[in-house]
């Protein structure tokens, strides 16, 4: 039902065409150096066989300690003759391979897992997790180490080890991916249809992790580079064969008598590193964002909400009737469509709500009712501008000035939400959380808020109040719940009630009584109420007037019983035909 | 019409809770269900309507009792088994967003199930699955999220068509729709039952749109039937207490309507003190 209310939030952050990625990957300025200086690398490495200018190993005795750009070796030579830049060139492909194997196995040990263990749960969870608990309790560099005495100088064993190593960080991922992905009706769906578990993992679940999966890997690729030069820099790999981490272990020694030797490995080694762990930063940004970004540029914003601000200041003061508590006057709210245009959802709607009066807000999802509601609170999604228009609370301008509505939030406005339980905080008794709201907008005693708030529960029908006062949220029922907001809505004595779907989330037997009980303090209070709802039975149940929404327009409004009995326009009608198409007229 | 298509008998469903202390959430449910017919589950929140058409799917344990269909047990028996048995069995879940892939385009959800049971179908079969639910016949290349949530209930029709279903399990199929465009999707479920001469077991919250819809329909409260009956005489004639708590709590729209059953439904809560318990302090769910 969330569907309801909030038609701009449908479009939830999912994993983009794979063409868009790559496309939007190659016009981030960011992602593009990245992945230059990663081809350039391994270009740097995959060539060495043609172009590199002398052999491994091979020593040029003339040439010893040669500094950076002496002839015949442009970044110098170590102190056996050996040309810098040819033992870098034939160390990149060992240092690729080491990564690219740290890849494979952690992907293929903890990937697996990970699928399996979130799929089936049950003893292959419990037993997998305790393993990964106990490789992760493990000391990789100092079990690298140990190894050493074992294998002797193999770096590749070493590297294939450290993927094991890594990998628990892969199913940990994977795990709570797939845990989330199994609850989704599409994999029930699919359970009906008959498809086998495998294929269901392989076309399902392996698809929602491919993008954590790949973000996780350019940063196994840098530490798997980085902890490779680590065990090469302290002598664990093969002497023999010109590495990084041996480069610089060999420059290192010999620093004081070539200064610049440890600065080209030191080079290669970090900024391979950086060019990884910021390639994955891009990667998060361009997988796990939405599709299109939606953002609008902050001086288009301010140009917008200032020149709405001018409107209302130059504007004469709208002319407003005596008995007329809230009045709404051309307003106008807008959701960014880009980073300079803004598409308009409610287009100057004006809304008048006299003392006491229900006023119904009736339309379907996407026709701005709820935005309307929103607005009146100053409760918008922070992405929402609104473009013009007023809304006077007795003659005040709540959007002109801040402070305004500050202070008629919560004092003279009450508001009852949707989704009952996700609007109590699950951390704190309702007790607490009625007194701190009631003490926020009210200058009252803890005791006396307490005293005033047990006797206000007991009015919106809670049977034991002192004890519900000590319970949690998820100790109570939903339409308790929702009685407790009601309370929390009407305990600083508020003029206005804004009501947004108040009992959509409702049992239909709880609707009825929450119904009863707003009418009843209406009534006791004096109380004027908006009432955003699609439901038009509920409708005919509590409002004086009604104005229905389409599209960010009121099409129409009357009293209730001229709505009902005569209504004007054909999208009035057809709600109305609708609707009592699946009632049940007879009793 | 007499076939018995599906038969639940003496359906106990347990669902093991925290400390080991497991909770019955149904008890001792029977249902049979004939070949055309649409047998409507109604219910508030944590009656157990869910879990029953999940049960009847395989998607939740059957602790006691056994679902029959076309007379095979089709109750805890592995998934091998069920696609051979029980592909006669479809569903349209309650939540179009979450019930189809939204990686996977349309016709890749379409063909999914018809490549599962290895029947011969492809581009044509989609075309005629997206014409019987009135989507154009190039949706098919589109991803779901192009679609309106009442757009996408049509595409989860579709695919529940795609294996010809002797039965559709409809879990809430209207409830996160708008309300001119649940009167669509009702017509919709109708028209197609008049083609194909599919049985429906609808599952609602709401007595007026299970009406609008059944040729019976089963009352649940709290894991039980508590009235089986035809549709009109269970919707508009109730003989249980509780359905009858339903009815008068369903609101009419038109006021003056409105105002008297409202005063019906204050003098009939005035009269019986029976509680069905909907302020009670443990949440039911």
């Amino acid at each position: 039902m969330s569907a309801e209310t909030t038609p701009l939030a449908i479009d939830t952050p999912t994993a983009p065409k794979g063409r868009s990625v790559l496309k939007r990957l190659l016009t981030n300025p960011q992602g593009v150096l990245c992945i230059a200086f990663l081809l350039f690398v391994i270009v740097f490495g995959l060539v060495s066989p043609v172009l590199a200018p002398y052999q491994p190993n091979q020593a040029d005795l003339d040439a010893v300690n040669a500094p950076p750009f002496s002839p015949g070796h442009l970044l110098g030579a170590d102190r056996a003759g050996r040309d810098t830049l040819s033992q870098l060139m034939w160390g990149t492909s060992g240092t690729l391979l080491g990564s690219v194997l740290v890849l494979v196995i952690a992907v293929l040990i903890g990937v697996t897992g990970g699928l399996l263990a979130g799929f089936y749960r049950g003893k292959f969870e419990a037993v997998a997790g305790f393993i990964t608990d106990v490789i992760m309790s493990l000391p990789s560099i100092v079990l690298l180490i140990a190894l050493f005495a074992l294998t002797g100088p193999n770096v590749l064993v070493a590297m294939a080890v450290f993927g094991v190593l890594v990998s628990p960080t892969y199913y940990r991922l994977v795990r709570s991916v797939v845990l989330a992905v199994r609850t989704e009706l599409y994999i029930d769906a699919a359970k009906v249809v008959g498809l086998p578990d495998l294929r269901i993992i392989g076309r399902h679940v392996l698809w929602a992790v491919r993008a954590p999966v790949v973000i996780q890997s350019s940063f196994v690729a840098a530490s798997g580079i980085a902890i490779q030069a680590g065990v090469e820099f302290l002598g664990l790999g093969d002497p023999k064969q010109p590495s990084w981490g041996g480069i610089l272990q060999n420059a290192n020694a010999n620093i004081y008598n070539n200064r610049f030797g440890v600065l080209w490995p030191a080079l290669l080694i970090s900024l391979t590193i950086l060019a990884l762990v910021l390639l994955g930063n891009v990667l998060r940004d361009v997988l796990q964002s939405s599709a299109h970004n939606n953002t609008l540029k902050k001086s288009r914003r301010r140009e917008l909400v200032t020149s709405a601000q001018r409107a209302r200041t130059e504007a004469d003061r709208p002319d407003v009737p005596q008995e007329v508590l809230l009045s709404i006057r051309g307003l106008r709210i807008g959701y960014p469509d880009g980073p300079e245009s803004v598409r308009e959802v409610v287009h100057g709607v004006d809304l008048d709500v006299r003392k006491g009066e229900i006023h119904g807000l009736v339309g379907e999802s996407g026709s701005g009712k709820s935005q309307m509601a929103f607005a009146t609170l100053g409760i918008l999604p922070k992405e929402a501008v609104i473009l013009g228009g007023s809304i006077l609370l007795d003659g005040e301008d709540l959007l002109a000035d801040n402070k305004a509505l500050k202070a008629a939030r919560g004092h003279r406005i009450g508001y009852i939400p949707q989704e009952p339980m996700s609007n109590l905080d699950p951390s704190f008794t309702i007790g607490a959380q009625l007194i701190h709201g009631l003490r926020a907008v009210k200058k009252i005693s803890a005791k006396d808020a307490r005293k005033h708030l047990i006797r206000l529960l007991a009015r919106v029908g809670i049977r034991d109040p002192e004890g519900v006062m000590g319970l949690y949220p998820h100790e109570i029922s939903g339409g308790m719940a929702q009685r407790v907001l009601i309370c929390g809505a009407v305990a600083a004595d508020p003029e206005l009630i804004v009501a947004d779907e108040p009992t959509t989330a409702l049992d239909v037997t709880v609707q009825a009584e929450v119904l009863e009980l707003l009418r009843e303090l209406s009534m006791e209070r004096g109380l004027a109420m908006i009432l955003v709802t699609h439901n038009l039975g509920v409708v005919a149940d509590l409002c004086d007037n009604v104005s229905v929404m389409k599209d960010g327009r009121i099409v129409e409004r009357s009293d209730v019983d001229s709505l009902f009995t005569a209504p004007q326009q054909r999208y009035t009608q057809e709600l109305l035909e609708s609707s009592r198409r699946v009632e049940l007229l007879e009793v | 019409m007499n076939e018995k298509l599906l038969q639940v008998e003496n359906l106990v469903v347990t669902f093991k809770g925290r400390h080991g202390i497991s909770k019955r959430v149904i008890d001792d449910v029977s249902l049979d269900l004939h070949a055309g017919e649409t047998l409507s589950l109604v219910g508030e929140s944590g009656s157990g309507k869910t879990t029953i058409g999940r049960a009847i799917l395989g998607l939740a344990p059957v602790t006691e009792g056994t679902i029959m269909f076309r007379g095979e047990v089709i109750s805890n028996i592995s998934r091998t088994q069920r696609r051979k048995v029980a592909r006669g069995i479809q569903v349209v879940f309650q939540d179009p967003y979450s019930s189809l892939n939204p990686s996977m385009t349309v016709e890749d959800i379409l063909v999914e199930p018809m490549a599962a049971a290895g029947a011969q179908g492809g581009r044509q079969r989609v075309r005629e699955l997206l014409d019987s639910v009135g989507l154009p016949s190039d949706s098919g290349s589109r991803y779901p999220k192009e679609f309106s949530g009442g757009q996408r209930q049509r595409i989860a029709i579709a695919r529940a068509l795609a294996l010809d279903p002797a039965v559709i399990i409809c879990d809430e199929p209207t409830s996160a729709l708008d309300v001119t465009t649940q009167a669509r999707v009702l017509s919709l479920f109708k028209d197609l039952q008049e083609q194909t001469g599919v049985a429906y077991l609808f599952i609602s919250h709401d007595l007026g749109v299970v009406n609008s819809i059944s040729d019976r329909i089963a009352v649940l409260y709290q894991g039980s039937v508590v009235e089986l009956g035809e549709a009109r005489q269970v919707a508009l004639n109730p003989r249980h207490e509780y359905t009858r708590r339903l009815q008068m709590a369903a609101p009419v729209a038109d006021p003056a309507k409105q105002r008297e059953r409202r005063s019906a439904r204050l003098k009939l809560l005035a009269n019986d003190k029976t509680t069905f318990d909907t302020n009670s302090a443990a949440a039911t769910l």
